[in-house]
């Protein structure tokens, strides 16, 4: 029998996390694997573990238990420093609420994760500006974000995100912010990403997102139901 | 960060207000010292038997007077810090009998003594400029009934009183000044003097330096240095500096705590900022890099503006401060001590901050978000 390898797979992940005397198990047991451009939703209600296995996933966060293979690299067998260029090279994070740096225009913003990528500046500064223009802001990239709507500070985080082209997109609640209609076409942008090569994953409580995914998995008191 | 930066200009201006003053104080005492007369004086070397208690000679005698050869005066500008000369004003000395009286006579060089004794101010008439010409003290005019324009006689020669100097309280009052060499023919001491008295710069060399290497050329004179004025108000300047230094470490470790304590906060504030760094892959290094050229940037600026505005305090209370002094000046190699100063120091109390922002923890951050 052929094994498959598949992009992401998460085995026997546990998380707990210690407060006081109180300990709290954000994942209790999760088992499930997302293949090469997949469209996932993890959907679960606040509490549930979703965004602790975003974080467990994106290599930020490491968990008490269990392993995390990305293109069958053991994540959490590397060294901490290792884990921030693995980041730099294979993942695009989307945070809740844009999470832009407020003293940056839209370019400096998409830049950002540029910084450490050692290409010259003309380069990185075209590169910057072809992803504006693939989310729709060409017009707006020398603005600041508190210039922008919600709608299109959750596109400049999108642009930051997949800057650097990385295979993987990690979305946290990505149109939380936002009203239905502008929901909509942000989550119709990351649909074109996905099909043009991108894994998506996003994490959210509004079941509505789910109809843009390939394959929703539900979570819930720390448990995962695939 | 404004509170930062406020905090390295309040304390580089501080530093550079206190260096100011202290400059403009060690200048100006110089320029007085100047202006008052000889700070070196050489005379021969005597076998000196005099009794002298409290100021009171009760005789002596002198075996024998070798007096300083004139031409050997020029060697003095072979010393090694020649620079700092400015004024050889030398003099021979003697008695001389007018009517019925004997009167001390002083051989001057008239441009080199006019320019040492500053205090020196005629009644009326002019300065002598002539051979035949002489000054006399206030005492000695008083004494001798004579005034500007009258004529005397000195060893039989004739001169001319070209003026009366204004009581001076100095050993002038009781001398007829003579041109040197028309004083030397009179005393029969060609090419000889009985003194030099010198006017040295003290800046950059301490009088005591100079006197020793006057003293190597001359080592048949006795070089002393006017040490007790020049001491006193030095060992003024000198305390004050080291107040002013003991002033300026303070400051500069208040400084330190005050950059430390903001970028501590900034830091805090920056949490979400730094975790979104970390999370699309910042190594710590690149953190901490951030931080540092924060740090260093501002450091700069308030390495600028501290020295700007410290030099605009100086100029502005040292007239208050110190009576008809002036500002000497901006010192540009101060300019770039306070710049490495203030960036050192910024970059210093930063370091931890920087280690604390980098070591945080990406997951932690991001709940904070």
């Amino acid at each position: 029998m052929t094994q498959v390898n598949h992009l992401i797979e998460i085995r026997g992940l546990k998380k707990t996390y210690q407060s006081g005397d109180t300990t709290v198990d954000a994942i209790r047991q999760m088992d499930f694997f997302i293949d090469d451009e997949e469209f996932i939703t993890i959907m679960g209600q606040s509490g549930s573990g979703k965004s602790t296995l975003l974080s467990i996933m994106g290599a930020l966060n490491h968990p008490s238990q269990g392993q995390v293979l990305v293109d069958s690299l053991d994540l959490y067998a590397l060294s901490t420093e290792q884990r921030a260029d693995f980041r730099s090279e294979y993942i695009g994070f989307i945070f809740q609420s844009f999470q832009l740096i407020p003293y940056l225009t839209v370019l400096e913003n998409v830049m950002l994760p540029m910084a450490v990528t050692g290409q010259k500046k003309k380069i990185k500064n075209q590169m910057a500006l072809d992803v504006i223009d693939r989310v729709g802001l060409a017009a707006k990239a020398h603005r600041l974000p508190d210039q922008l709507s919600g709608g299109e500070q959750e596109r400049v985080a999108i642009a930051r995100a997949i800057v650097n082209k990385p295979p993987i997109i990690l979305a946290d609640e990505p149109t939380g912010n936002l009203d239905s209609q502008t929901a909509g076409e942000i989550m119709q942008l990351l649909q074109t990403l996905n099909r043009q090569g991108h894994t998506v994953i996003v994490v959210t409580h509004n079941p509505e997102v789910t109809q843009y995914a390939t394959r929703t998995v539900r979570v819930q008191d720390g448990l995962c139901f695939v | 960060m404004l509170f930062l930066v406020l905090g390295l200009i309040i304390g580089i201006s501080t530093v550079v207000t206190l260096l100011s003053i202290t400059e403009s104080m060690t200048v100006n005492i110089e320029e007085r010292l100047n202006q008052f007369g000889a700070n070196i004086v050489m005379v021969p070397r005597t076998q000196n038997l005099s009794l002298n208690y409290g100021g009171i000679d009760v005789g002596g005698v002198n075996y024998k007077v070798r007096e300083i050869n004139q031409d050997d005066l020029q060697n003095i500008y072979t010393i090694k810090n020649r620079k700092n000369l400015s004024i050889i004003a030398p003099k021979i000395l003697g008695p001389v009998r007018v009517k019925g009286q004997d009167v001390l006579l002083m051989g001057v060089i008239f441009d080199q003594e006019l320019a040492l004794k500053t205090w020196w101010h005629k009644t009326e008439g002019n300065f002598p400029g002539q051979a035949d010409q002489v000054m006399l003290g206030a005492q000695v005019a008083s004494f001798l009934n004579l005034a500007a324009g009258d004529n005397i006689h000195l060893f039989e020669t004739p001169f001319t009183v070209s003026t009366v100097l204004k009581p001076t309280g100095g050993p002038e009052d009781d001398a007829i000044i003579s041109e040197l060499g028309a004083a030397q023919k009179l005393l029969g001491k060609q090419g000889r003097l009985s003194m030099v008295e010198i006017s040295a710069f003290c800046q950059g060399c301490p009088i005591s330096e100079l006197t020793l290497q006057i003293a190597e050329k001359f080592p048949d004179a006795k070089v002393t240095a006017m040490k007790q004025a020049v001491m006193s108000k030095m060992q003024s300047i000198e305390m004050f500096q080291s107040f002013s230094l003991g002033v300026s470490i303070i400051v500069i470790l208040i400084g330190a705590l005050l950059v430390l304590v903001t970028m501590m906060g900034s830091v805090n504030e920056r949490t979400r900022e730094i975790g979104i760094f970390r999370a699309i892959g910042f190594r710590r290094g690149h953190v901490m890099q951030i931080i540092l050229l924060e740090a260093m940037l501002l450091g700069v600026v308030g390495g600028v503006l501290g020295f700007g505005t410290g030099n605009l305090i100086a100029y502005s209370i040292i007239p208050m401060v110190m009576k008809d002094s002036v500002f000497a000046g901006i010192n540009m190699n101060l300019g770039i001590i306070s710049i490495i100063m203030s960036v050192a120091l910024s970059l210093l109390a930063s370091l931890y901050p920087a280690f604390k922002a980098s070591n945080m923890d990406p997951s932690e951050a991001l709940r904070a978000l």
